[in-house]
């Protein structure tokens, strides 16, 4: 049961990252690599207040978000000069700066070593202590967020981004602010992945830099390209199943160790089967 | 008749070539205006400089005989109401043919349209606009999978929802059957009732003839001859330039 239990607020979790990046790159074509640094800054956000500071999950949370957003501002301004490959690059760029970061900041994120010992959070007074409580905190996390998504795709705001994404310089033409949008989209996608790197930290209780590195950006956008790009079921689809696929390795014998490097080649082989056989993912509403 | 807008001395050069070389024109309100030219001429680089596709080098525009600006920049269009079709049809492809339109009148300010919807208002002229093009029907089909007419007639529809009063056809009756074209134009010469100004690119002499009210004829970036369509296009130097005669 706990081991389920386990599964699923790792499914949510992921969930909320690839619903962040979906709204980046499915809905609005920028193919952003990156979002595990945001989750990074989310996550290492949280580890520190809480575990340096005493600060409540809940302030940490809000530094996180805080956080999260100056830097993707800054992250936002600068690769919305670019287009296409030339975006993947930048954001793939800073993806190894933020990840330098949080390897030799080492008086701030301990580098290698890792922060170890992040409790769960009580948040409102309420302990989470016991791992179904976590469950539903992060659920409580995950509702809003999809609920969120869901309007804002929806939405007018939702329309112009996917006609930015099909030709930026048509919607420009009809009066669109193409790099205000742009910016705003990327921002909000970033907070969600700081929100999601803050639960992962209370989640795992020990943080450090390879879970956050180029290799869990790709592992977010092979979410949402198997799951489905500009499809939010798509994005908690994919996540289901990228989640539960090395587990299922496990399961039918594997050990662990190869499992987890039987992982990388069958993401890569998922991709390419759906690329090839199912460009628009499993649910998808939009083909690359 | 007021002119709605007006160029003077607008020059572009790429790289050493000049595609235009002091070009001046004057655009009334509520009339079809015909730029005809050979391959090359610059009509073209002027729809793009119009919409703010690309920069002129010096000129002037002036909008409405009241103010002017030397430049036209991309994110200024619509402030200027300014709205364009182009020579390869440019759709939201991957949109379906009512979102396409609604992109059109939607809220263009980030906060207003995360917090609005789309109301039996916004529905109601989208929905008016597309039965007007014969689109209606295929109003929940991807944009990618139309005809390539219809997707032609969509291009228009979007260019009905927007308050351009500024229109430029850039070679939209290409490639299209009679019955098309008819279509079309009579959409064309509605738009000039509604007051609008309409700019139509075209290389089909007889629709110019037809349609338009002024034409203007370019050759190598420089005006090279304006005025009533049939008495323009007998015009020696005319014939010319364009039939090599």
């Amino acid at each position: 049961m706990e081991y389920f239990i386990y599964l699923t607020t790792t499914i949510f979790i992921y969930a909320i990252l690839a619903i962040s990046l979906n709204l980046v790159a499915g809905y609005t074509g920028l193919f952003s690599m990156t979002q595990a640094s945001f989750f990074g800054i989310g996550a290492y956000a949280s580890a520190i207040l809480t575990t340096r500071y005493g600060l409540p999950f809940s302030y940490s949370i809000l530094v996180g978000i805080l956080i999260t957003t100056l830097v993707s501002f800054l992250v936002g301004i600068i690769s919305n000069n670019f287009k296409n490959d030339y975006y993947m690059l930048v954001t793939l760029a800073f993806n190894a700066i933020i990840f330098g970061l949080f390897v030799n900041w080492q008086s701030v994120t301990h580098g290698s070593l890792g922060i170890y010992g992040i409790q769960k959070p009580a948040l409102l007074g309420h302990l989470f202590p016991e791992s179904i409580s976590f469950l539903i905190l992060v659920f409580i996390f995950f509702l809003p967020i999809y609920l969120i998504s869901y309007f804002m795709v929806k939405s007018p705001f939702g329309i112009a981004l996917r006609a930015i994404r099909e030709d930026e310089k048509v919607a420009q033409l009809f009066g669109y602010n193409i790099k205000n949008y742009k910016l705003s989209i990327f921002i909000i996608g970033a907070i969600m992945a700081g929100i999601a790197g803050s639960l992962f930290a209370s989640q795992v209780s020990f943080i450090s830099p390879p879970s956050f590195a180029l290799s869990e950006s790709i592992f977010i956008l092979s979410m949402i390209i198997l799951g489905g790009l500009s499809d939010l079921n798509g994005s908690l689809l994919g996540a289901i199943f990228l989640v539960i696929l090395p587990e299922f390795l496990s399961f039918i014998g594997f050990s662990q160790e190869v499992a987890a490097q039987m992982r990388q080649a069958l993401y890569g082989l998922a991709l390419v089967f759906i690329i090839l056989y199912c460009p628009k993912g499993i649910l998808g509403k939009y083909e690359l | 008749m007021k002119i709605s807008l007006a160029i003077k001395n607008i020059r572009k050069n790429f790289n050493g070539i000049i595609a235009l070389d002091d070009l001046s024109m004057e655009f009334k309100k509520g009339s079809i205006i015909g730029i005809i030219g050979p391959n090359g001429s610059g009509k073209t680089t002027l729809a793009n400089i119009l919409s703010g596709a690309i920069t002129n080098d010096n000129g002037l525009f002036v909008f409405d005989e009241c103010f002017e600006v030397k430049k036209i920049n991309p994110d200024e269009t619509a402030f200027y109401k300014i709205s364009r079709t182009f020579q390869d049809v440019r759709l939201f492809n991957q949109m379906s043919v009512l979102d396409n339109v609604l992109t059109v009148i939607s809220e263009k300010s980030i906060f207003d349209s995360i917090f609005s919807k789309h109301t039996d208002f916004h529905l109601k002229k989208v929905k008016k606009i597309l039965e007007e093009t014969d689109l209606w029907e295929k109003r929940n089909c991807l944009a990618a999978n139309l005809s390539y007419g219809q997707k032609k007639l969509l291009e228009i529809a979007r260019i009905m929802a927007s308050d351009a009063k500024i229109i430029i056809f850039d070679e939209i009756f290409s490639g299209l059957f009679p019955e098309m074209i008819k279509k079309i134009a009579n959409i064309i010469k509605s738009l000039k009732d509604e007051g609008k100004t309409v700019l139509v690119i075209e290389h089909n002499m007889k629709i110019i003839t037809d349609l338009c009210n002024h034409v203007y004829v370019l050759d190598n970036g420089r005006l090279l001859a304006k005025g009533r369509p049939k008495k323009v296009l007998e015009e020696e130097k005319v014939l010319e330039a364009y039939l090599g005669k």
